[in-house]
């Protein structure tokens, strides 16, 4: 099963693999969603969606949808 | 000779750069627009001795130059034409503290466009609680500017960004890296079709979808249309360059920024683990809602009250002190009333702007959209449309301006067009003064007023209205577009005083001279019109008397039934007369028909009409709420305002669109008359069945 941001759990971390750029906004990148760039969940909004994420340091809310797009390796 | 500097502040949002404006200009400031366009232009001065005049200007906040809203591009446009006459001869960048690592991406960008950067990091007052050093010199060399560590909440720090400022000429403007390097083969294409142009600028007029109409067009002639790369091929690089820039801001913080997390005190996730719960989170914001219109319905009574008996009194006062004439009646009857039909609402809207102003300082609200966001797409609006549903509180206006940073056009225009059924400060006046008439002042449980939780009942009805009509909207209109959204969740925060008043005291300005003036100026044309009119009016009198000489009548009698006949005979009463048999049904007289169709320069308008059409009926000075409750339905007897025709005024005013200003800027912003038209027809339609169902069932 491919793991991405959106399975996470409450507090797991992973590490963005690399993504094209067809599938993530620039503006996401730009907030600090890079490749190589840790990510964790800090919250989930109810009914699982949106998701509070600590990108980088930087605290970010994304919907599910791209969430799921967004590969990552567990750590 | 006085020196003069341009200073443009520049910086992502939630870094206080706000604040640091409002710390520099003081009240200084003026705020306005940028032509063409409704994005706010704020702009202030200051003087750093007596040599040196600053002016200011507070750029809409942005993540990087890569803009994506009408917002950001207004920074992109200022800072790519140096011909501009606010073109800044230094850019002072605002980061936060806690987010360097982001903030910087920005500072690289403009310090690669050669302007003259200055890095201000703000809230280094939080440094110590977050366990947070900076090598500053270090940090000032890797990127070749100087740094001010300000506070904006300390006051600290802002004489050494004052003077950084003043001696702005002394800054490097070499770039922090080298952006050609993410394409040496493409820039150098670039640089061979361009030689006399800097590169990074030639890039980011290609890359951007901006409206470059206002830049030199001989000097940038062909650069947008230099496509040598397909449009997924210059994405592609846009994502190096972010990615190289990252690198680069890495790398310089990994030398010079500190952050031991160990002794770092979060108080952020504490009070995320209540504020976005599952429950409390809910609980929470619906509570903050519930506090915010006891403000409004009950706080705010005393000075509104206050308010109007003032303005009763002097009209009363100018009437018996001016010598009598048309002119003194006009100032009596026709300007002093509309004045206090504005002033009036002053007291609601500085509460309510209060309340949204302290949500958005602390941080709440980003907590809010993140909140709602699931529920709200449910009906195909998105979390961040809960800004523009509150703010819609207030005004409509600024609430369909708040829908720019809606990423996805079809949630935004659906935002967009259902905004107009949230119950907007305008309406609650004519809520307050119908609920006084109809709805018994008696309490629920012994602690809540009937009243008040009838308006909590109108809000409600309002932004049930605004949510179902987006849900059958989102199922009606086809359009397809990409589904992204993106919010910054900040870091808690105390309210600042200072920026709090601020924003209450421009929006309520805002308000009196705005919208003010039309109140005024159709107070005015409306006195006129119920003063004056054509044929049997002008000889009233003599009508009148004839009429009842034989009934032997006082002279105050026969006064009041002439008094009562002109109004009737005025150019407003037979065109109210005209439209009753619409508004009948829905249990009103003439009266109250002429105040509906005056509406629609302004909802608040209602009040005030009724105000200017009953001090001409006479002659007592009373407050408006008791000369309504006095009105008798001419046909069935009993109370005008009674319980069916109160609740049938009260729907219709929920759901009508009543408000020249709002149609027009749902114009600006939609860039078409469809979809005003559309609000304008459907909404009215509705209003009117909802109205006269209700009062046909309860008459």
């Amino acid at each position: 099963m491919v793991i991405t941001i959106a399975s996470l759990k409450k507090g797991q971390r992973g590490i963005i693999k690399e993504f094209s750029i067809d599938v993530v906004p620039l503006k996401l990148l730009e907030m600090g969603c890079l490749p190589g760039n840790e990510v964790s969940l800090v919250q989930m909004a109810p009914f699982n969606d949106p998701l509070y994420l600590n990108i980088n340091g930087s605290h970010l809310a994304i919907r599910k949808e791209t969430a799921s797009k967004i590969e990552i390796e567990l750590i | 000779m006085a020196k003069h500097i341009n200073v443009a502040l520049i910086g992502n949002p939630n870094t206080g750069k706000t604040s640091v404006f409002n710390r520099l200009t003081g009240l200084n400031q003026k705020v306005g627009n940028y032509p063409g366009i409704t994005v706010e232009k704020k702009q202030g001065t200051c003087k750093f001795g007596r040599a040196c005049k600053v002016h200011i200007l507070d750029l809409p906040g942005t993540y990087s130059l890569n803009a994506s809203s009408l917002d950001e591009n207004v920074v992109i446009e200022l800072l790519l034409n140096k011909n501009d006459k606010d073109f800044p001869d230094v850019a002072v960048v605002v980061a936060d503290v806690e987010n360097l690592k982001r903030n910087l991406l920005l500072f690289t960008q403009i310090k690669d466009l050669g302007i003259p950067a200055i890095l201000a990091i703000n809230m280094s007052d939080r440094m110590k609680r977050k366990a947070i050093t900076l090598d500053i010199p270090l940090l000032e060399e890797k990127l070749q500017t100087k740094i001010a560590l300000i506070s904006s909440r300390k006051n600290l720090g802002f004489d050494y960004l004052k003077e950084l400022i003043e001696n702005y000429n002394q800054l490097s403007t070499k770039p922090c890296l080298n952006a050609s390097r993410i394409s040496p083969e493409y820039f150098d294409r670039l640089r061979k079709a361009f030689p006399n142009q800097d590169l990074y600028k030639l890039w980011l007029v290609i890359t951007q979808d901006v409206n470059f109409g206002k830049l030199d067009r001989n000097e940038l002639k062909g650069v947008a249309s230099f496509q040598t790369e397909s449009v997924s091929n210059l994405k592609r690089l846009q994502q190096k360059e972010t990615v190289a820039r990252y690198q680069f801001i890495n790398e310089t913080l990994k030398q010079t920024l500190h952050i031991d997390t160990a002794n770092a005190k979060d108080l952020r996730s504490r009070l995320d683990r209540i504020l976005t719960h599952k429950v409390w989170g809910y609980v929470i914001f619906f509570g903050i809602l519930l506090l915010i219109f006891q403000a409004i319905f009950d706080w705010s009574a005393y000075p509104m009250d206050f308010i109007d008996s003032t303005f009763a009194s002097l009209s009363e006062w100018t009437k018996n002190t001016l010598p009598a004439g048309d002119f003194t009646n006009l100032i009596a009857e026709g300007i002093i009333p509309g004045l206090g039909g504005i002033v009036i609402f002053i007291p609601q809207i500085a509460f309510l702007f209060l309340f949204i102003s302290i949500l958005e300082e602390t941080g709440y609200m980003s907590r809010v959209v993140f909140l709602m966001d699931r529920v709200m797409r449910r009906f195909g609006l998105s979390g961040k449309s809960v800004v523009p549903l509150v703010a819609g509180t207030a005004c409509a206006i600024p609430a369909i301006m708040a829908t720019r940073n809606i990423e996805n056009w079809k949630e935004r225009l659906i935002t967009i067009l259902v905004t107009p059924f949230t119950t907007c400060s305008a309406r609650l006046p004519v809520y307050l003064i119908i609920i006084a008439l109809v709805i018994p002042d008696t309490r629920v449980l012994g602690i809540f007023s009937l009243q008040g939780l009838t308006l909590m009942f109108m809000y409600i009805l309002g932004f049930g209205a605004a949510i179902f009509s987006a849900y059958l909207l989102d199922k009606i209109l086809k359009i397809r577009s990409k589904s992204f959204f993106v919010v910054e969740m900040p870091n808690y925060k105390l309210p600042l005083p200072k920026n709090v008043i601020i924003t209450v005291v421009e929006k309520t300005k805002a308000f009196v001279f705005g919208a003010g003036k039309i109140i005024l100026a159709i107070s005015i044309i409306l006195w006129v019109m119920a003063s004056y009119g054509p044929g049997n009016f002008n000889d009233a009198e003599e009508i009148i008397t004839n009429e009842y000489a034989s009934q032997n009548l006082s002279e105050e009698e026969i006064e009041m039934h002439i008094d009562s006949y002109k109004l009737e005979h005025s150019y407003i009463g037979r065109i109210g007369h005209a439209i009753e048999p619409a508004v009948r049904p829905l249990g009103y007289d003439w009266k109250i028909g002429i105040a509906i169709v005056s509406s629609f320069a302004a909802r608040e308008v209602f009040v005030g009409t009724l105000a200017t059409i009953y001090s001409v009926g006479s002659e007592e000075e009373e407050t408006i709420k008791n000369r309504m409750a006095a009105e008798i339905n001419p046909v069935l007897g009993g109370p005008l305002f009674n319980f069916a025709s109160g609740v049938s005024l009260l729907l219709f005013y929920a759901f009508a669109m009543q408000c020249m200003s709002t149609l027009a800027i749902v114009k600006k912003e939609t860039n078409s008359w469809k979809w005003p038209m559309w609000q304008l027809f459907v909404m009215s339609a509705i209003a009117y069945v909802v109205a006269l169902a209700a009062y046909q069932f309860l008459k």
